[in-house]
């Protein structure tokens, strides 16, 4: 019997049809448009951008699956486009970046509460005071280098304040190895939560490795490579709480289950109608594909999909503000460390990544000078000065 | 003609949310930055890439003179060729992009019917087309100075960095005629003013053909930016400025 998470089977893939109009539309609003309709269009492009270059991993390494995959991806690609080309051209990189912290922080925050493992929520925690603290440190970039204001972009749903001090994220390579669930046991939405922190953070990467060369001042181009650096210990970080023996057509199911789940996340809960629309034709596509994917699940693999898939809807995504829980976080765990795959007291760190983060800070900090004695305040630092 | 802008729901300020707004302005309050030092740290990172940092390029040698041929670039040897050099490249450079940044507004004129709120798209044309003469100035200068007209020099290249926005702003579909121009307005006065230190170095430099035939472009310009102007106040005062578009 089909569960509620399945049992449409949205639009089937040979109806799935763009036109390059309906792929580049009209973008939102950077001033007028809610702050989370943007956080759904960066995030849902990192969600897209994550399943073409998952399918593309896959398809380098599978005969039989090629053709399939090159059909879903078809469509997947132009998603994308069609998502990420929401972003209006009067946003700078910079302003879009800190879009980009505002998804990282208030995604994992609702993950982090959304998540029924406690190792997993710990880690999920864990990485979010340090997204926290980037927003912060772009923050004060912005204010520094634009004399802009970043709560325009935020909306005062996000607090900007020091997280984990980004000098001190840096970690030996295997500090930032996690604990897999284990593929067997873990509930569904785990592994929905993991891929799509997953997909989340790798955007976020590919974001800062494209854009920070584009700057022309060397603080800047100093913070871009400094935080791009930890958001691939946290690529690392998320992507081996995966459990490695799920097979690839498990993975494959998985990433079009987190489709359905985000999509279904953002048309929930989106304000502006336009915007709602296309999540819900998009959640549509993302049934189909799930459904293409379950057929080869059942003839290839011969299993039932219904092993990994959940049974019913998880609860979604909740796309607002979670500043109460983040400063309870922060108070608790901005104190934590790594020493291998378990999280630990400051105390407990290992020698390893204080002896990395001292090699790699030994000329200076970045992150610290860009905000030294920054507290953000309404209408950039320079309205205090001239009160 | 689009409409000036509206109010409406715009959500930036700390005003569009105002619990949200002071529970976030107290908490930022009673932080601690995790330096104390102040925004004197980030001009030391800075001052350290100033004192190694490479220019952005070089003029590219002359073909004339790669090959010994004895040119007017080398009689003004005693007068920084190389300054002449960077400068009309840049000019060049400007006045090929704002042959394309007239095309823009001129579409966008033309769509808006802004000839109903007396912008005529035909004046604008003219301009375009100016524009694209004054590029051909310049290239003919260039090549009269054995240099390479399609190089591009590092004048050039800053000058387009430092423009970069104000072809953005009027290809944007969504910005009015209004900002459009006074993107426009930005471009005009750099270019008024570039013609004119740029004939005062030919002069200098007693390249006199080459700055007697900059002055038709200078006012060209003159009057590219005069009407921008008036349009401009056409399109914010209610009192009409003296200086109409006939000056055109």
């Amino acid at each position: 019997m089909a569960s509620k998470f399945f049992e449409s089977r949205g639009q089937s893939l040979e109806k799935q049809q763009f036109t390059w109009r309906e792929i580049v539309q009209q973008p939102f609003s950077k001033l007028n448009d809610d702050a989370f309709s943007r956080v759904r269009s960066i995030l849902m492009n990192g969600i897209e951008f994550e399943s073409v270059m998952f399918q593309h991993m896959l398809a380098r390494a599978s005969r039989d699956l090629r053709p399939h995959l090159a059909r879903v991806r078809q469509v997947e690609q132009h998603q994308q486009k069609a998502v990420n080309w929401m972003l209006p051209p009067d946003q700078s990189p910079l302003e879009t970046t800190i879009g980009y912290e505002q998804v990282a922080v208030e995604v994992t925050a609702s993950i982090a509460q959304n998540e029924p493992d406690p190792y997993l929520a710990q880690v999920y925690r864990f990485g979010l005071l340090e997204d926290f603290d980037h927003l912060y440190r772009y923050s004060a970039l912005l204010d520094r280098l634009e004399g802009k204001d970043a709560n325009n972009i935020l909306q005062s749903y996000t607090d900007i304040l020091p997280g984990r001090p980004t000098i001190e994220e840096h970690r030996a390579a295997l500090d930032n190895l996690r604990r897999p669930y284990d593929r067997r046991k873990a509930a569904p939405i785990s592994k929905i939560n993991v891929c799509l922190i997953t997909a989340a953070e790798q955007q976020t990467e590919n974001y800062y490795l494209n854009v920070g060369p584009l700057f022309s001042d060397p603080v800047a181009r100093q913070l871009y490579a400094e935080i791009a650096s930890i958001e691939e210990q946290h690529v690392t970080q998320y992507e081996s709480l995966m459990d490695p023996d799920e097979t690839v057509l498990e993975k494959w199911l998985l990433h079009e289950a987190t489709e359905v789940y985000t999509y279904r996340s953002c048309l929930e809960s989106e304000s502006d109608p336009r915007l709602k629309k296309i999540w819900e034709r998009f959640h549509e596509y993302e049934l189909g594909h799930l459904h293409y994917v379950m057929e080869l699940f059942k003839t290839i693999e011969k299993r039932d999909p219904e092993e990994v898939l959940p049974e019913k809807l998880p609860e979604l995504l909740t796309f607002a503000n979670h500043r109460s829980y983040i400063r309870s976080v922060l108070d608790a765990e901005a104190d934590l460390r790594t020493n291998g795959m378990d999280i630990v007291k400051r105390e407990d760190e290992s020698s390893e990544s204080i002896a990395y983060r001292n090699q790699v800070n030994r000329e200076g900090s970045p992150s610290q000078a860009v905000a030294a004695g920054y507290r953000w305040i309404p209408g950039t630092e320079l309205n205090q000065k001239i009160a | 003609m689009k409409k000036l802008t509206e109010m409406g729901l715009n959500r930036t300020g700390v005003d569009s949310s105002p619990i949200d707004s002071k529970d976030i302005i107290g908490a930022a309050l009673n932080s601690t930055p995790t330096s104390l030092d102040g925004d004197e740290e980030i001009g030391k990172i800075r001052a350290s890439y100033i004192m190694n940092a490479k220019p952005l390029g070089t003029l590219p040698v002359p073909g004339t003179i790669k090959g010994g041929v004895s040119t007017i670039l080398e009689k003004l040897a005693g007068n920084r060729p190389e300054l002449l050099i960077d400068k009309l490249g840049e000019r060049l450079a400007f006045e090929r992009t704002g042959t394309r940044l007239y095309e823009a507004i001129v579409q966008k004129c033309r769509v808006l019917d802004s000839d109903r709120a007396g912008i005529p798209v035909a004046t604008l044309e003219r301009f375009r087309d100016q524009e694209l003469r004054h590029f051909g100035l310049v290239r003919d200068a260039l090549m009269s100075l054995g240099a390479d007209p399609t190089a591009q020099t590092p004048a050039a290249d800053a000058a387009a960095v430092a423009s970069g926005g104000i072809l953005k702003v009027v290809s944007d579909p969504r910005t009015s005629v209004l900002q459009s121009f006074e993107a426009i307005l930005i471009a005009e006065l750099a270019d008024f003013e570039s013609w004119d230190m740029l004939i005062r170095v030919a002069e200098e430099m007693e390249l006199k053909e080459i700055a007697a035939s900059f002055r038709g472009a200078y006012d060209e310009e003159k009057v590219h930016l005069e009407t921008i102007r008036s349009w401009l106040s056409d399109l914010m005062l209610t009192k009409k400025t003296a200086v109409k578009e006939s000056a055109a």
